[in-house]
């Protein structure tokens, strides 16, 4: 990490679904279904026609513009809260109640939630895949960009 | 955002009604905050789709929510479930996942739901009526309420159903609200020959490609034959709630709110506008297909939402036009249905053809939520475009698409015979 430039950008959105976390960003240009879009036993991204296929999201900020498909999602977000394997945080440019559902409920259930922020479409175009993202309650989402033109492998530690 | 609760919402909120109306009312409360809506409404009906997965997290939920005292205000149907419920020792191996699977099912009919056990419960008991406010989860019956009978309900995602049934209030926001039900995007059919019009594909295929494109918008499409079955609207619904977000669509002259199209738009104009071909179409039909011609088949699935008693009759049609009326060795076929089609299947004389064939009827559950489909399976040839979508990634899957008829002659050949339609 050391002699690549720094950049630090501080952005506000709207907190879905209020919480503080940390992690790199797994960007995704395209909307997904939780349900039969992400794995809860290992974290993967199993939509097999998604630009993150194979990815884990695990512990990363996942970033995608908003949540489409089955109803089931928020059941999905919910027991990967439960095993550990949900991503630290989501970042939308819209609301998707299905996923904030799944946090709101796993903040109920296991005083747990997942923080949700929702950026305007400018914000969230500007982040890019690797970044290191902080957020913080009050929606606030800092994005660092550690080597720009060349991000970070996102299955690095 | 404040949200202006009726005195029986803070009674609910406070616990004074129950710790099971406590957890709802404070779950709805901040969901109507994440929807931006003012204040909660009435429904008078509710569909749960929060039974079908089998995870520990929604087992969890539902038995709190039932030893906490819960029952559903208003007349509650079910989604499928994880098991069949009658005679699940034909499919599943797994006895832990069973018998989480049968609390968790029991969790939800102690507190006074259904047991319809159906993704298809507009074909069924208490479908509900025209403008009725309702609070439904499952993407394909989302979309059929709204659309197809002009019933009126948001995406409920699962869990938040099961909370609207047992407070009887949702956020007042959405499609229950009449502004928001007005045509954004006419899409116009263009240049569709009347063979392609009369496939069964057509449906499903149209489905994936609307949802694909409009996403969450509601669309208003004009060119749809006015022929329209309801099992035809039901497969269009499922896929396009499958490649989208699709909630509400309008087929003009077709469906109740859009007897014209400026009926559809409110009187309003068109938002976007765009024109859809048969090069749209048959990109749409490749998109659906991953398997070759040619290829080892190993499964069809048929019943994607659950297949209705019609849907059971083309099926036993083309299987008496097949010679022999027999799968290949080697291909299972996974019929899935819920229990209302199968007491009428019943009474007909097509269970023994069906059986004949090595058909595997299956009910209150699907593929998706149960552990039928066999490990080793590498090809799955369906009908639906919502299986289709689907299977790949959760059962992973190749799929190969084609009508009842096609999937039949396939099961019968063992191998994948594609057909372009049209």
């Amino acid at each position: 990490m050391s002699g690549t430039t720094r950049k630090k950008r501080t952005m506000q959105g709207r907190p879905v679904v209020a919480g503080s976390a940390a992690g790199q960003a797994v960007v995704s240009a395209q909307p997904i279904s939780l349900w039969g879009g992400l794995d809860a036993k290992t974290g993967e991204v199993i939509d097999r026609r998604h630009d993150c296929s194979g990815r884990v999201v695990t512990g990363r900020v996942f970033v995608f513009p908003w949540g489409k498909g089955s109803s089931t999602g928020s059941a999905i977000l919910l027991e990967s809260i439960r095993r550990g394997t949900a991503p630290a945080a989501i970042v939308n440019c819209a609301t998707d109640p299905i996923a904030a559902l799944g946090s709101i409920i796993a903040e109920e259930l296991y005083n747990k939630p997942l923080p949700i922020v929702v950026l305007s479409e400018e914000d969230f175009r500007s982040i890019g895949d690797g970044d290191r993202l902080s957020i913080s309650p009050d929606g606030e989402v800092t994005a660092e960009n550690s080597n720009p033109g060349n991000p970070d492998d996102p299955d690095s530690p | 955002m404040t949200i202006a609760l009726s005195e029986n919402d803070k009674r609910m909120l406070d616990g004074l009604s129950g710790e099971a109306s406590r957890m709802a009312m404070s779950i709805l409360v901040r969901m109507a905050d994440v929807y931006g809506a003012g204040e909660l409404m009435d429904v008078s009906q509710a569909h749960i789709d929060g039974c079908g997965l089998m995870s520990d997290a929604g087992l969890e939920f539902a038995e709190k929510l039932a030893a906490a005292g819960g029952k559903v205000v208003v007349p509650t149907t079910l989604n499928m479930g994880p098991l069949d419920l009658q005679d699940w020792r034909r499919f599943v191996a797994d006895e832990e996942f069973a018998a989480k699977a049968i609390r968790q099912s029991k969790a939800y009919t102690d507190m006074g739901c259904v047991p319809t056990w159906s993704c298809a419960p507009y074909q069924g008991y208490l479908t509900p009526r025209f403008g009725q406010q309702i609070a439904w989860g499952e993407s394909n019956a989302i979309c059929y309420a709204n659309s197809v009978l002009g019933a009126r309900t948001n995406r409920y995602a699962d869990y938040l159903d099961i909370c609207a049934a047992i407070a009887g209030r949702v956020p007042r926001c959405g499609l229950h609200l009449t502004e928001n039900r007005r045509g954004q995007w006419l899409l116009s059919l263009k240049g569709f020959s009347p063979e392609l019009l009369a496939e069964e594909v057509f449906w499903p295929v149209m489905g994936h490609l609307v949802g694909a494109m409009v996403h969450d918008k509601v669309s208003v499409i004009e060119g749809l034959p006015a022929t329209a079955t309801s099992d035809q609207l039901k497969a269009f619904g499922a896929a396009a709630a499958s490649a989208g977000s699709v909630a509400l669509f309008h087929a003009v002259g077709l469906t109740p709110e859009a007897p014209t199209r400026e009926a559809a738009f409110q009187g309003t104009e068109p938002e976007q506008a765009t024109d859809i071909t048969p090069d749209d179409w048959y990109r749409a039909w490749d998109d659906l297909a991953g398997a070759e011609e040619g290829e080892k088949l190993d499964v069809v699935v048929l019943g994607c939402p659950h297949l209705s008693f019609d849907e059971f009759r083309s099926l036993v049609d083309e299987i008496r036009a097949v010679a022999p009326a027999k799968a290949h060795e080697g291909v299972d076929v996974a019929l899935l249905t819920c229990q209302q089609s199968l007491s009428l299947v019943d009474r007909t004389d097509w269970l023994a053809d069906l059986d004949a064939f090595g058909a595997r009827i299956t009910r209150d559950t699907c593929v998706f939520h149960t552990p039928m489909i066999r490990r080793d399976a590498n090809v799955l040839m369906t009908n639906s475009g919502k299986c289709a979508y689907y299977s790949p990634g959760t059962l992973g899957v190749r799929v190969a698409f084609g009508s009842v008829g096609d999937c039949v002659r396939s099961a019968v050949a063992g191998r994948v015979l594609r057909r372009r339609p049209g």
